[in-house]
């Protein structure tokens, strides 16, 4: 009854993420929709588990799995765009052009 | 119409809200605080989908410390608070919109067609068995993450310091 | 009558054992030279002694392996072969294997002892010079090809041994390449032994489809049994068999390869004139005494006329060398001649203990001839004399390998010489005995010769020569000791375990065993060595000429005959290998101008002519528009789609979206 809806909201989030990731042009706000797109992805998890009703839990082992390696990404994501603004005083990354022709 | 589902729908419909604000404010702080709300409304849908622990996880990581982290990010890269019309690239937004709109009409075509279901809420707590599923079975990859986080950890330090003698012994 | 004394004997069972657990490893003393071989090859260069610890260790623990073997062997006598099947060819199983009996491990012990002490000797004899990993390989490989020959229950084992030793033969004798006149040598060597090669190949052919085995214990169970198959082609194979043995054994006329293969270091030729190789032809024959004996008698007739020859004009030749190693090199023909005789007299035990004893003096006086030129720097003897007081540890053991050549009571020459003789007369062969008995008055005088200008004397070469080190000497020591004494352990009418040892084997061996000393032999053995070291010592010490130390008498005109050798090699020369040369090419040269240089001249023109109208208009109007095309095309196309190129993530993201989403429509709706 309620699992379709569910499922539509998580790819209604995923797609959102898409867009952010597309659309921002802060760093910080790319990796902000890449957790809108983990998150999408948790609620699918979730919603997976308790419909199967698994016993083993694994929707849930693996949304746990996601969260941890979510923040690891975080870390070294944010890591990654200080280093880039301060080596370019700024974090849009339409600037970052290094692989052009 | 049990009472739990009309919680759930307006729950998604919160979390679509928030999501899309999200990806539309032109203030940065905004955005990050939309996303606070987002995790938290999944959090309550976990909580009612007999989630608990996972819920908690997800608040006190996502919320507690990510968020903060993101926040600080914000600071540190001195992006501009408040209202911003140059935070989108506004070449991108059509086309951006017309390929998250396939991929959410293509998503949505699939789960729905593939995926249907009654959900059983199982009352009360299922944290004790998850906990010991977590520590038998999924040991293995349970350490390998705790792995992953102390080389992601290393990996953070190692590239946010700003290291005056390594880089000049990089350099020279 | 021979089938029935054969029939006799075969009902009295021989009394051996299986050997156990060491004769079922005896695998190892096969594979571990061929490892040893390999690790010195990839890692010898970076150890400290260069490669040549793996393969002293290697060696000795052959050494100490071939030592239990032989103990166990003499405490409870050992028969037993071990079979590994690789494969089927036709009618053939293809095997592999291992034979434990009384002759193999004889020779892994001959084999073992000798390698190791000439190891250790070619470790100092061999410091300093080029390629020094590689000759450790190559010496190490060259043991093992040996063993592989000697431990063969096949004739497919045995060939491959066979060929083995031959490519390491090459390698050691041409080791100086760089030198035109030795890698010719190592090439004269190939080719001779490659010649004799064929007729073992074609002997073991008809013997392996005559039999349709390749197991050497089934053939010679079929030989003593008189199958039809075998006994029909018995002396066909035999002959093949023995050329083969006369190319690695260096019988008349397939000698020639022997004295060139001095060029190697010395260390080698004492491994190889030894111990090795040169005893695989006397080890072939006596693995197929049964065989010889029993149906091929009258090829062992034709053994024994080559070996008769060899043993008389090798000594002859060795009596006017003037290069040390030359000389013992003819003595070392001369000896293997007497082997090869013994084996055609049928006396399979004699000849086997001459082995065993020559294997001893003989490596004793190759190493110490290397001891000298190592002090001397020449090979010529007419540069050395009087090195009796600066070398004489060298001296010693060399005297004492000298009366063991010679045949002097107690030392090991004696009693096998002696055992040789005593079965020629024994078989009433009477011209061949007194041949023999004329051959060992050469070798003590050609021995003597050999002493006196090397060691008596006053020194006439130039430097100063000095005993050498206590890793040279000591082997010698060790080998003069076996050179003195391995000839006790048959002693007929006293102790004869040497025979026991040999025909403990499978199939049974009959032969004649003397029960006492044939006293009319003896004697007349033993005055001809001793009439000749006293000629010998008489001519070149009393009477020599002091400048060169050589004797004054030369008679006309035979020194000159055998100062070329009988002219065998211009002969060969001559008669085989110019005309092939000169003649065949000749006629090379002339087919090859008038017929295959004209057709391809012709040819050629054509091409070109055909080629130009291709050129013209096919390839330049064609091909290379074409292709000039293709080429502009590509660049400008490529111009264009750089731009996608923008650097910018979000773009090359929107792209492979887009595409991610296209393709999904169309699997999903389309497809």
């Amino acid at each position: 009854m309620i699992v379709q809806p569910v499922l539509v909201v998580a790819a209604a989030l995923f797609s959102l993420g898409i867009y952010g990731i597309l659309v921002r042009r802060n760093a910080v706000m790319v990796l902000l929709s890449i957790e809108l797109i983990l998150n999408a992805v948790n609620i699918n998890f979730i919603m997976f588990d308790t419909m199967l009703a698994d016993t083993m839990m694994q929707g849930q082992i693996f949304t746990i799995f996601i969260i941890t390696i979510a923040a690891a990404e975080v870390g070294i994501g944010l890591a990654i765009v200080l280093m880039l603004f301060r080596n370019r005083q700024t974090a849009n990354i339409n600037e970052f052009d290094l692989m052009k022709w | 119409m049990e009472i739990f589902e009309i919680v759930i729908y307006f729950i998604l419909l919160g979390l679509i809200s928030t999501a899309i604000r999200v990806v539309t404010t032109s203030n940065v702080i905004h955005a990050a605080i939309s996303l606070v709300f987002t995790l938290a409304l999944s959090a309550i849908l976990f909580l009612i989908l007999s989630a608990e622990f996972v819920a908690l996880v997800l608040v006190l990581v996502y919320i507690g410390a990510v968020i903060v982290l993101f926040l600080f990010g914000i600071m540190i890269t001195r992006a501009p608070l408040g209202k911003n019309a140059e935070l989108d690239n506004d070449k991108n937004k059509k086309m951006g919109a017309a390929i998250s709109g396939s991929i959410f009409l293509l998503f949505s075509y699939i789960l729905i067609n593939n995926f249907d279901g009654e959900v059983n809420i199982a009352s009360g707590s299922s944290t004790e068995l998850l906990g010991e599923i977590l520590l038998t079975r999924f040991i293995f990859p349970f350490e390998l993450v705790s792995f992953v986080l102390l080389a992601a950890l290393i990996g953070g330090i190692t590239l946010a310091r700003k290291d005056e003698a390594l880089i000049d012994k990089d350099q020279v | 009558m021979v089938n029935n004394s054969l029939i006799l004997f075969a009902e009295a069972e021989a009394v051996y054992t299986d050997g156990g657990v060491l004769a079922e490893f005896s695998w190892l003393l096969v594979v571990l030279p061929f490892f040893a071989a390999l690790l010195i090859t990839f890692f010898g260069k970076y150890l400290p002694m260069k490669g040549a610890e793996v393969a002293l260790l290697t060696i000795g623990s052959i050494f100490i392996y071939s030592v239990l073997l032989m103990y166990l062997h003499i405490t409870q006598g050992i028969a037993n072969e071990f079979f590994v099947n690789v494969g089927t060819i036709g009618q053939f199983d293809i095997e592999f294997g291992w034979v434990v009996d009384g002759l193999s491990i004889m020779m892994y012990f001959v084999v073992g002892t000798v390698a190791l002490l000439v190891f250790i000797y070619a470790t100092n004899y061999m410091q300093g010079e080029i390629r020094y990993t590689f000759f450790f390989t190559s010496l190490t490989l060259f043991a093992g090809s040996m063993l592989v020959l000697v431990s063969s229950p096949t004739l497919i084992q045995i060939l491959i041994g066979w060929e083995l030793v031959g490519v390491c033969s090459y390698l050691l004798i041409g080791h100086y390449w760089e030198k035109k006149d030795n890698s010719s040598a190592a090439m004269k060597a190939f080719i001779t032994n490659k010649i004799a090669d064929v007729g073992l190949m074609i002997g073991i052919i008809i013997l392996a489809l005559n039999t349709g085995t390749l197991r050497i214990s089934e053939i010679l169970y079929q030989a003593t049994h008189d199958y039809d198959g075998i006994t029909n082609v018995a002396f066909t194979a035999g002959i093949l068999l023995f050329i083969g043995a006369m190319g690695k054994s260096a019988q008349f006329p397939l000698h020639v390869w022997l004295p060139d293969a001095m060029a190697g270091p010395t260390p080698v030729s004492a491994l190889m004139h030894a111990a090795t190789m040169v005893t695989a032809g006397v080890y072939l024959l006596a693995r197929m005494f049964p065989f010889y004996q029993s149906i091929a008698s009258e090829a062992l007739d034709i053994v024994m006329l080559f070996g008769v020859i060899t043993l008389l004009t090798a000594g002859l030749i060795a009596v006017v060398q003037d290069d040390l190693k030359k000389v013992l090199a003819y003595s070392t023909i001369s000896q293997l001649g007497y082997m090869v005789a013994a084996i055609g007299s049928g006396a399979y035990t004699a000849a086997l203990f001459h082995l065993w004893t020559h294997a001893f003096f003989k490596a004793l006086l190759f190493l110490g001839a290397g001891s000298v030129i190592h002090a001397v720097h020449s090979n010529s003897m007419l540069e050395m004399g009087g090195l009796r007081k600066v070398m004489p540890k060298t001296f010693s053991t060399f005297i004492i390998g000298t009366v063991a050549l010679a045949g002097l009571p107690p030392f090991a020459g004696f009693f096998s010489k002696d055992e040789i003789l005593a079965s020629f007369n024994h078989e009433g062969e009477t011209t061949f005995f007194f041949i023999a008995v004329l051959g060992a008055f050469i070798t003590a005088f050609y021995m003597t010769r050999a002493v006196s200008l090397t060691f008596l004397g006053e020194y006439r070469g130039h430097g100063h020569p000095h005993e050498s080190d206590s890793m040279m000497t000591t082997p010698l020591i060790v080998l003069a000791v076996l050179a003195a004494g391995s000839g006790w352990v048959n002693i007929p009418g006293v102790y004869t375990g040497f025979t026991d040892w040999v025909t403990t084997r499978k199939t049974p061996i009959i032969e004649y065993h003397p029960e006492s000393f044939d006293l009319f032999a003896l004697g007349l053995g033993l005055t001809a060595g001793l009439i000749g070291i006293a000629l010998g010592y008489y001519l070149y010490q009393l009477q020599g000429s002091a400048e060169t130390g050589d004797s004054k008498i030369k008679v006309e005109p035979i020194w000159t005959v055998l100062e070329n050798k009988y002219y065998i090699d211009d002969f060969y020369f001559k008669f085989i290998i110019d005309p092939i040369k000169i003649n065949m090419a000749k006629a090379v040269d002339v087919f090859n101008t008038n017929v295959i240089d004209r057709f391809i001249n012709s040819f050629g023109q054509i091409a070109s002519f055909l080629g130009a109208i291709i050129y013209n208009n096919i390839d330049q109007n064609g091909i290379d528009k074409f292709l000039n095309m293709s080429s502009s095309g590509t660049d400008s196309f490529g111009g264009k789609v750089k731009l996608l190129q923008t650097g910018r993530t979000q773009q090359y993201l929107m792209l492979f979206l887009g595409g991610v989403v296209t393709i999904s429509l169309l699997i999903l709706f389309i497809i």
